[in-house]
């Protein structure tokens, strides 16, 4: 038995060496809870080495839906939060559960489909698209997890007096935009992503389209707030708040209105502070 | 088919050219992997033994747990153990989670139980005249174990490997409780289905390909060490 103990020991104590210069373990880290869509498009691996750099705090980003993002809020189980549903964040606002939120930048939501358009929607306005798809019963996928683009569709279908949801042509992923794009543009459906997460995606498929944007109500904003610290003990307030005068400060807000212009020719986020 | 290629040449491209990243995920993956194997193994097989050569009340019961936690699917230990060390929950002061050791906790919550059962069944097996005769050629505690666990070498690393690769191919604890933290707790499965979800299936197939060469060689030394003839 002795030597696999030893050959594993060996290779233990080889690798562990090999990986301890990770991160300096510094003083002090804060929990980030975010939306899929802002990791995904590599803006954050952009912001977080700068926040880094700037204050010796160790960001720990969790990459989960808005709706997840927002409960960990509620609990106390993250410092501070990037999302994009502004009720959903109000409620927390007025809860105190969160406090210093402010405004840092926007992109919007298109409803894309394949290009046969089965049901007739493009260039037709926002209430008339989500209309006519109800009413041919057309392919519809939807993320169906709670996140802020789910959110966001669900008030659309409201505003048109419909409810799909237990329909057959309707299908909910509960996955990230990235995953439900893929189930979607597998099942041509139409389906409403941002428009950061497209573009990343554009590539891999050919025949699918834009087929409605530009509405205001289609406006994806993005709030960064701190969990109460006096609500939450073990929240790491000060640390937070010098997150939220990250986002909003001026070199921050020139990153994000240069990014993703190298890859696909237009800015992902377009900068919008108060 | 393209796509597959194109992910081959683009690991080997990663692995060439040193790519950092790829090199921190790796030895990330290799670092849970075999921490959590090594516990499980050290816990595990001394339970096992136990398990499986003595008789005592609640012995069968033990059994059960320890045979449906051989099926414990991962995301159910992923959820316990995040309950676990939530900052509100009962280990939250200790800041464990979105750490290395809290996927370590994880993988050793659903390698544990294939050890301890594979080792226990192994033990159940082995011939009771030999053990007999072990007792009555006047071993000690320590002799007996050592004979027996010649005896059940096999089985043993068998133990070993169907744990590791359990750990191995995890991905949703290890996603639950780890964050799949840039340069921290990004493993090799966690990076690959971020990648999918980004669209980025060549770097997925790449992950594939060296997840599937480290598997290859770990099982490869193991199989060789279990198929050796003892030289005594």
């Amino acid at each position: 038995m002795r030597p696999i103990v030893i050959t594993l020991l060996t290779l233990i104590t080889l690798i562990s060496t090999g990986c301890t210069n990770q991160t300096s373990e510094s003083a002090s880290e804060i929990i980030l809870a975010t939306t899929t869509s802002t990791e995904d498009s590599g803006l954050l691996d952009k912001l977080i080495p700068m926040f880094e750099e700037e204050h010796n705090i160790n960001v720990k980003t969790i990459a989960v839906g808005t709706g997840q993002a927002l409960a960990m809020g509620e609990k106390g189980e993250a410092d501070v939060l990037l999302t994009h549903a502004p009720e959903a964040e109000e409620e927390l606002v007025e809860s105190e559960d969160v406090i210093n939120r402010k405004r840092v930048m926007y992109n919007d939501f298109i409803i894309i489909g394949p290009q046969e358009d089965p049901a007739n929607i493009h260039g037709e306005t926002l209430g008339d698209a989500m209309e006519k798809i109800y009413e041919t019963s057309s392919a519809f996928t939807s993320r169906g997890d709670d996140s802020g683009t789910h959110k966001k569709e669900l008030t659309l279908w409201e505003s048109a007096n419909r409810s799909p949801f237990n329909e057959s042509w309707y299908d909910e992923t509960g996955q990230g935009m990235g995953s439900t794009l893929q189930v979607g543009v597998e099942r041509e459906a139409y389906l409403l992503t941002d428009r950061a997460t497209y573009l990343a995606h554009k590539e891999n498929f050919d025949d699918i389209v834009i087929h409605v944007e530009g509405d205001e109500r289609l406006f994806n904003i993005y709030h960064v707030m701190q969990v109460n610290d006096e609500k939450h003990s073990h929240v790491n307030g000060t640390e937070a708040q010098l997150f939220v005068e990250f986002m909003v400060s001026t070199p921050v807000q020139a990153v994000v209105e240069e990014f993703g212009i190298d890859l696909y020719g237009q800015s992902l986020f377009i900068p919008y502070t108060e | 088919m393209d796509l597959f290629i194109e992910g081959i040449n683009q690991a080997i491209q990663m692995i060439i050219t040193g790519d950092r990243e790829i090199f921190d995920i790796t030895a990330t993956t290799l670092r849970v992997s075999f921490t959590a194997i090594l516990i499980s193994t050290i816990i595990g097989l001394p339970l096992g033994i136990v398990l499986g050569l003595t008789t005592f009340p609640g012995r069968r019961l033990i059994l059960t747990f320890v045979n449906i936690g051989m099926g414990l699917p991962p995301v159910v230990a992923g959820l316990y153990i995040t309950m676990l060390l939530w900052r509100s929950g009962p280990l939250g002061q200790f800041g464990f989670l979105y750490t290395i050791e809290a996927i370590i906790m994880a993988q050793i919550l659903v390698s544990l139980p294939i050890i301890i059962g594979l080792t226990s069944s192994a033990f159940q097996q082995l011939d009771h005249k030999m053990l007999l005769q072990i007792k009555a050629l006047g071993a000690t505690r320590f002799q007996t174990v050592t004979l027996l666990l010649k005896e059940t070498k096999l089985a043993i690393f068998a133990a070993i490997m169907a744990g590791l690769g359990r750990v191995l191919a995890e991905v949703g604890a290890a996603m639950m409780v780890g964050g799949n933290l840039k340069g921290e707790t990004r493993i090799l499965t966690t990076a690959m289905v971020m990648e999918v979800s980004k669209g980025n299936f060549e770097i997925a197939i790449a992950f594939s390909f060296i997840l599937m060469t480290l598997a290859f060689i770990i099982t490869f030394i193991l199989t060789s060490l279990q198929q050796r003839k003892e030289n005594v």
